[in-house]
Order: C-alpha cells, then structure tokens, then sequence
C-alpha cells in the first residue's frame, strides 16, 4: 500500500533518475555504470558522514562539527603513522574511538545543560579545526603502505566497472545506519525524541542515554568519514572538508529528512548524496561551467525540497483520519 | 472491599514550584483492587500530585511508599519500573511515529534485538480491538488522527504495561459516551484482577459510577478521602470549592431564552461538503444563535466547522456570509468575516507554552489588528485582568507563563482569547474540555451572555447535559452526515440520543 509519508524520498529517488537520464541524453558516455559507481566512489566519506547527520537530524538536533572532525581525523591519521610511525591498525581504531567519544561528549553537554546542539556543536566544530593547526599547519602527505593499497585497490564489477575499498565501507555503513534506522530500540528511540522529547521522556524512553549516542554515532561517521577521506587524499590537512558540514545537512534534506525531526530515512539521504555527486558530475561533463555551479544548484534544490516538504506537512495535518 | 494495606501510601507531601506552593502537606493512599478518584477544581494539584509521584517532577519533603518499601523515584522510566505506569492529562505521545509504536514503544517485541514490526502491528490491532473496541490502522502515524483516539491510544499504551498502579489523569475529557463505557468496562476487569487505579476527572457522574474511593485536593492541600457510597454529590462539591455552588442552577434553562435576536441570519450553507470528512450538509445560523453539534467521536463535527472557518476546503455547496456570498477557503477570509474558532487541540494548534497569560490573551486581538497598531501595555493589563477574573483562572497572576499552569487554567486562557476577539460567529469546539463544574458554569454563562448580545456560537461538546443548556437548536451528526436539526421544542436528552444512535 502506498503510504503519503514516503512521499519525499520517492520525489527524492525520482529526481535522482531523472537528472541521470538527463545528463544521458545530453553527454555522450554518461549512461554508463561507471559514471554510477565514480559517483559513489568520489562521495564515499559523504555519505558516511550525511548518515551520522540524519540521525542527529531526525532526533531534532543538528551537528556542525563533522566538516572538522574530518580534518582532524585526516590529521591524527597522517601525523600518528607518518610522523610517530604507528601502524594502521592501531591508529584507525583509535581515531574511530576518538571520534565517538568527542561526539558523546558533545552529546552529554547538549543535554545535561540543555544548550542548543547549534551552539555546542559550533564550538565542537572550531575546537576540532583549531587542533588540526595544532598538529601542524600544513599538509602531511601519507606514504603508509596500507593507506596507499586502501587507495589504489580496485573492486571489478561485472560490466568492467569497479569500485573502490571506501564504497563498500560506505554501503556498509548504509546498511548499518538503516537496520539501527528501522529495526532497534535505539533508532525508534531516536525518532520519538525527534517527535516530541517531553512525550519520550514521559513515555520512560532513556533520552539521555538515546541522545548522547546519537552524537557518538555521529562523531563515529564523521571519524569514519575522515579514515576514507584519508584514502582518498593520501594526506591530512587543516583545510580538508571546509564546509562539509553544510553539504551533509544538504544531503540529508535533500533526502527528506525534516529538521524539525522526527521524520527521516537513511535510504533518502542515500539518495541526497547521489543527487549532489550527480549535480557535480553533469557541471564536469559540461567543461565550460564553473563548479560553483554546484552550489547554486544545490541551493535552488534546497529550496524546492523545503518547500515541497512544507506543503506535504501542512496536506497531511488536513488530512485526519478520524 | 476489606481495608488491607494499602499498595501506594503518600505522605506530608509539599511541592513547590518557583512563587507556587502547588502541593502543602498533601496524602493519598491506594488499594489494591480499586478505583480511586482525585478530585479538586482546576489548578487544585491533581496533575502535580501525580507528576511528583512518577518522577516528573522531584518532591521537596515527604514519602511515598510502594508495598511497604520507601521509593525514590526519579524519572517516569523509574515509575513503570516500579510498576506506575500513567496516562499523563496532556496526551503525551509522539505523532510522528505510527499507532502502533506508540503503544509499544520501549517495549517493541523483539528477537535478537530486532524490532519484529509485523508482530507489533498485529499486537496493537488486536489490543485496541479487543480493550477499547477501536479498530484503525495502526501503521499511520498518530499525527493523522483526532485527539480522541489519540487518548484512546494513550490509554492502551498503558493498559499494555503490566502493572500494579495504573494512573490515568483525565482520560475521559475528550472520549464520547461510549468510548467512556468501553474504558470502564476495561477498568472494571483490571480492577478485578487487583491493579489499583487512580482517576481524575471534572465528571461528577463518572466518578460515581466507576470509583470506590474518593480523596479532595483544594488549593493544594489535603481535604479528605471518603468512600464514594457514603459522600453525597453535594458533599463532594462542597468539599471541593469549599463554599456553596449555586452557580448551575442560576443558569437559564435552554429555550427559555428571551427572544432577543430578529432571526436574521448571519451565515448560510447549502450543501457544503468535504470527499471523505463530511457529506453536504445545510445548515443556518442567526444572529445571535447558539447551535449546538452532537455526535459521537468521528461522527464529523470538527470536519464540519473546519469547512465554515476555511480551516478545510470545501469541495461541494456554498457558504454566504451576510449574504456577502462564496466559498471562505482560508482561515484569514473567515476571521474577516469575523468568524472565530477556538480549537479543541489545545497543545498543537493553541496555546503558545513559552509566553505569559497575558500575552496568550491578547494574541489574537493583536494580531487582527496588525502588528504596527500596537495595544498598550495598560489595556493589556485590564484585559488580562478582566479575564482572568471572569473565568476564574488560577494563579491570578497574568505574568505566569501559560505551560506553568493546570490543564484546565490553560484551557480558560485559550477561551479568554476568542471570547476577547467578540467575533461575529464563535465556533468553540469542546470548550469545557478538563474544565472544573464552577468553571464550566462560568463558561457557559459568558457564552449565553455574548449570544445575547449578538454573537452567535457553534457549541461543539461531547458532553450532552452541556449542549443541551446552552444551545437554541442542535444538529446531530451521525457516520460523517448531519441527520437532524433540532428545534427547541424537540430538544431532550432522550431525543438527541437516538438521534445519534439512529434510532
Ligand atoms: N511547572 C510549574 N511551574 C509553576 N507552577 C506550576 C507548574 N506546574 C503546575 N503549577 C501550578 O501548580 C498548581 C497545580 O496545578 P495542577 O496541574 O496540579 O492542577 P490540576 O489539579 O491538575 O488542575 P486541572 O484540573 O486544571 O488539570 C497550579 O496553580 C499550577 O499553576
Ligand atoms: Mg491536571
């Protein structure tokens, strides 16, 4: 049965396929299943990072930090195994683990003093950029031999397409993210909140416990986020992922996600990050357009899928059942 | 009932809120195996005893004990695990999440800690189909039904909880008669099977009929606790306002009315209707006429006044105003028309929690006027004053913020403000909702008071007894058709009921 509240993300898929048919009709050597695939292969650490952002969405909060927190992970990566010399293995748990715990550390001070996430998170973003510069203020390329394979293997696919190590990570976490989404205490729990905090609260849902993991998990994408973007840089840097906050909070938007919370899917903000890489794509098969062309797209987008979502809203509160 | 211990066992309660003493030395105790009613006028603490007892809000002195074990209970999660499990007064349940979550929320059934949504959807049908005889789809989010069944579902979430303290605070306030009958046939079985049930509710008739025991909060103290059969109605309403309530009997009777108005009509529909919320209905009113709406839940009586303030399109007939003609298709036309409605959904679509009386009083006032056309401190203060005196509202105080005062007191300050507007038309769609008899008197005076002087209303109530005082006609709703229009004359409760049942 068709249900009216699938509507923006089915409005999402469709405008995903419509603009890839588009740009298949107009350039010669789109329509194929690498263009797909470079798609998710150049937004891997996007999507990762938009997935931490919708849950932090959906429970009607809003992380600003996870732009920084990639640089930073970038750079505790690149100084930990180049500059100290410590292997992989030991470093990429760690950042995971550092990530986590800043986030829930955001999380415990959004609500035991019950400031808005907006201020806290702004803080934990300069206070995370500010670090980066600690480290070092310039780029430290890695030479690491695993970084290196993580960033050359090649995944054939049928078709002669392929994929790199980030995409299945990042479909991982996909599939990760949507099981939580739907199938946990935690991911309903996490609605609720969005829905109203003083309902869950009285209904004796764990708010505390439930919204300090949601910014865990958000600063554990945004880490895992870093590790790829690591991969796929090959070095760590201050000025890595400026403004990836907002891209994320596209994304998720753009998938159907309200910010008011309470409403959300992974699987639109799946498509989100799809969208944006495809808007990127189409401006580079064009050669002669600016790539801040992107961005003007992706703002008239937004504004289109506010307001779309507004109107759904206001249809659906008249539309009472009984 | 044999006197045992006593399973809950309240003592020298205090609860103090910032410039409100809200609970002073307060007890209550509760059985097992019985219904225990707590009763006391809006804004006598009911609502604040039971927060403090479910760890909403932390007591400053006393104990409670639970099975002759002292509780500390901090949170409401810690309450359902002591076996309280509540229905809170404001239907405190997440809208975006579907009936059935809802429900089952915090205790989805579950393997390998997967939520098994099929098992969960089916639990919920059969629990509303079976408890509260309700059968919707449980997989819509909440948000797309009306309060009544968000009640109801509130109320199954915690008939689902096994428990040994149920608690439910006015959960009858938006139910139809036979919604009522349903839940207490559901609270008789419990009560049976030995849960203790604690019951507020501004109906003297429900109390009666459901409770064994009754205790009497007023201005936050303690007044008594008495078995049901051996207080007189009178007593209790005495005990409660603690003075003699003449208030209702003062009311002019329905009909008797003096023929103020000369019949001219003021606004006029033919066959207005709404695919799926109502079918065509005719319906006029005159100046100066209360016209009052009966029907069960879902029967289409909010759907029906939502066409005449343009809150819904209507897709079908006409609306004239004044004879001015057309369709008012926004709320904006309609309150220019000066059509005023006064929504049963206090929470989402009335009051403002975070602004004081005052400000709540004069909102739409002001906002009619425009925002450049300021109204002066000084006449604010008069108007919240004035209110505040003709209904009663507790605190007294009009620089409260509203979230801070009983459900019942922030009912009267939505009325307070649609009342203030002296619109042309009043729609008021269960106006006395959680209101205290006193209160609910005052109400209706006010109401034949404006008629009187020109205004018309639309009187949507549950509450029969009430419909039938205030209104000069009645129009019964029955499955989404307005089936009889009743004059005066053939107005008695006999009559609008088999209209309703459709006899
Ligand atoms: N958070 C708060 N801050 C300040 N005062 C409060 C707060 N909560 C309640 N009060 C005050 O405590 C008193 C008791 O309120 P309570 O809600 O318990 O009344 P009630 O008996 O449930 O009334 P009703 O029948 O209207 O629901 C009221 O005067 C109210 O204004
Ligand atoms: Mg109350």
């Amino acid at each position: 049965m068709f249900k009216r509240q699938y509507l923006p993300i089915l409005v999402t898929v469709g405008l995903f396929v419509l603009v890839f048919l588009a740009g298949s009709f107009r350039y010669t050597g789109f329509f194929s299943l690498q263009v797909l695939t470079n798609l998710l292969i150049d937004n891997a650490f996007l999507l990762i990072v938009a997935v931490g952002m919708t849950f932090v969405i959906v429970s009607g909060g809003i992380d600003l930090s996870v732009g920084s927190m990639v640089a930073l992970t970038t750079m505790l990566s690149a100084t930990l195994v180049e500059q100290q010399g410590w292997p992989p293995s030991v470093v990429i748990p760690l950042v995971l683990a550092f990530g986590c715990l800043y986030g829930f550390g955001m999380g415990a001070i959004i609500h035991y003093f019950n400031i808005q996430p907006f201020i806290v998170t702004l803080a934990g973003m300069f206070l995370a950029r500010g670090l980066c510069y600690i480290i070092s203020i310039n780029t430290i390329t890695i030479n690491d031999s695993f970084y290196k394979d993580m960033a050359m293997t090649k995944i054939q696919l049928p078709g002669g397409s392929f994929v790199s190590i980030s995409v299945i990570i990042a479909l991982a976490v996909v599939l990760l993210a949507l099981y939580l989404a739907h199938y946990t205490r935690f991911g309903r729990n996490t609605y609720a909140i969005g829905g109203s905090e003083q309902s869950a609260l009285l209904m004796g849902l764990p708010v505390a416990r439930t919204k300090m993991l949601v910014y865990a998990f958000s600063g554990f994408c945004s880490a895992l986020g870093g590790v790829v973007f690591t991969f796929y840089m090959l070095s760590g840097y201050g000025l890595h992922a400026v403004g990836l906050e907002l891209d994320a909070i596209a994304a998720v938007v753009i998938g159907g996600t309200l910010l008011t919370g309470g409403v959300g899917y992974v699987a639109g903000t799946f498509f989100g990050v799809l969208i944006l890489g495809v808007i990127q794509t189409i401006i580079n098969f064009e050669g002669t357009l600016s790539s801040w062309w992107t961005k003007i797209v992706i703002g008239v987008l937004l504004f289109l899928f506010i307001i779309l979502q507004r109107v759904i809203n206001v249809r659906a509160s008249k539309m009472k059942v009984i | 009932m044999t006197e045992q211990n006593p399973i809950l066992d309240m003592r020298g309660i205090h609860k103090r809120f910032t410039g409100v003493v809200a609970l002073k030395d307060v007890k209550f105790r509760l059985f097992p195996g019985e219904v225990h009613a707590l009763m006391g006028e809006n804004g006598a603490g009911k609502s604040t005893l039971i927060k403090v007892l479910t760890g909403v809000h932390d007591i400053n002195e006393g104990t409670v004990t639970m099975e002759g074990k002292q509780l500390a209970i901090s949170s409401p999660l810690e309450a359902q695990e002591a076996g309280i499990t509540t229905v809170y007064q404001e239907v405190n349940l997440c809208t975006n999440l579907s009936v059935a979550e809802n429900i089952f929320i915090g205790r989805e059934p579950r393997r390998f800690g997967r939520i098994l949504w099929k098992e969960m959807n089916r639990r919920a049908e059969q629990l509303l189909a079976e408890r509260l005889n309700v059968s919707i789809d449980v997989t819509l989010p909440l948000a797309s039904y009306s309060v009544a069944v968000q009640q109801l579902v509130a109320i199954a979430r915690a008939l689902n909880i096994s428990a040994k303290v149920l608690i439910l605070d006015e959960p009858t306030s938006s139910l139809d008669a036979n919604e009522v009958r349903e839940l207490f046939t559901v609270m008789r079985k419990l009560k049976e099977q030995g849960l203790a049930i604690l019951f507020v509710t501004h109906f003297l008739d429900q109390v009666y009929e459901i409770s064994d025991r009754i205790s009497i909060l007023r201005g936050g103290e303690f007044v008594g606790e008495y078995l049901a059969a051996e207080l007189p109605r009178i007593d209790l309403v005495l005990k409660m306002i603690g003075k003699d309530l003449h208030l209702l009997a003062e009311l002019p009777k329905s009909g008797s009315k003096e023929e103020s108005r000369n019949g001219e009509a003021f606004l006029q529909a033919s066959s207005l209707g709404r695919k799926g919320a109502i079918e065509p209905y005719d319906l006029n009113i005159a100046r100066g006429e209360i016209i009052g709406f009966a029907g069960l839940l879902g029967s289409g009586r909010t759907e029906s006044a939502r066409l005449l303030f343009g809150a819904d399109r209507a897709d079908a007939g006409e609306l004239t105003v004044e004879g001015t003609g057309g369709k008012i298709d926004s709320p904006r036309q309609a309150i220019r028309q000066g059509i005023a409605f006064c929504s049963e959904n206090r929470k989402t679509e009335g009051i403002i929690a975070d602004l004081t009386v005052r400000e709540n009083i004069v909102l739409a006032l002001q906002a009619s006027r425009g925002w450049f056309r300021t109204i002066s401190r000084k006449r604010q203060d008069e108007i919240a004053d004035e209110y505040i005196k003709a209904l009663n509202i507790n605190p007294k105080n009009p620089e409260q913020l509203i979230k801070n005062l009983s459900g019942g007191n922030q009912q009267k300050v939505l009325l307070a403000r649609w009342l203030l507007m002296e619109p042309k038309l009043l729609i008021l769609d269960e106006p006395t909702r959680g209101i205290d008899i006193g209160a609910k008197a005052e109400i209706q005076k006010l109401v034949l008071a404006l008629s009187r002087k020109g205004m018309s209303v639309l009187f949507i109530s549950s509450e029969l007894e009430e419909v039938l005082r205030v209104s000069d006609r009645i129009a019964v709703l029955r499955d989404r058709h307005l089936v009889k229009m009743m004059t005066a004359e053939e107005m008695s409760h006999e009559n609008v009921m088999k209209a309703i049942a459709g006899g």
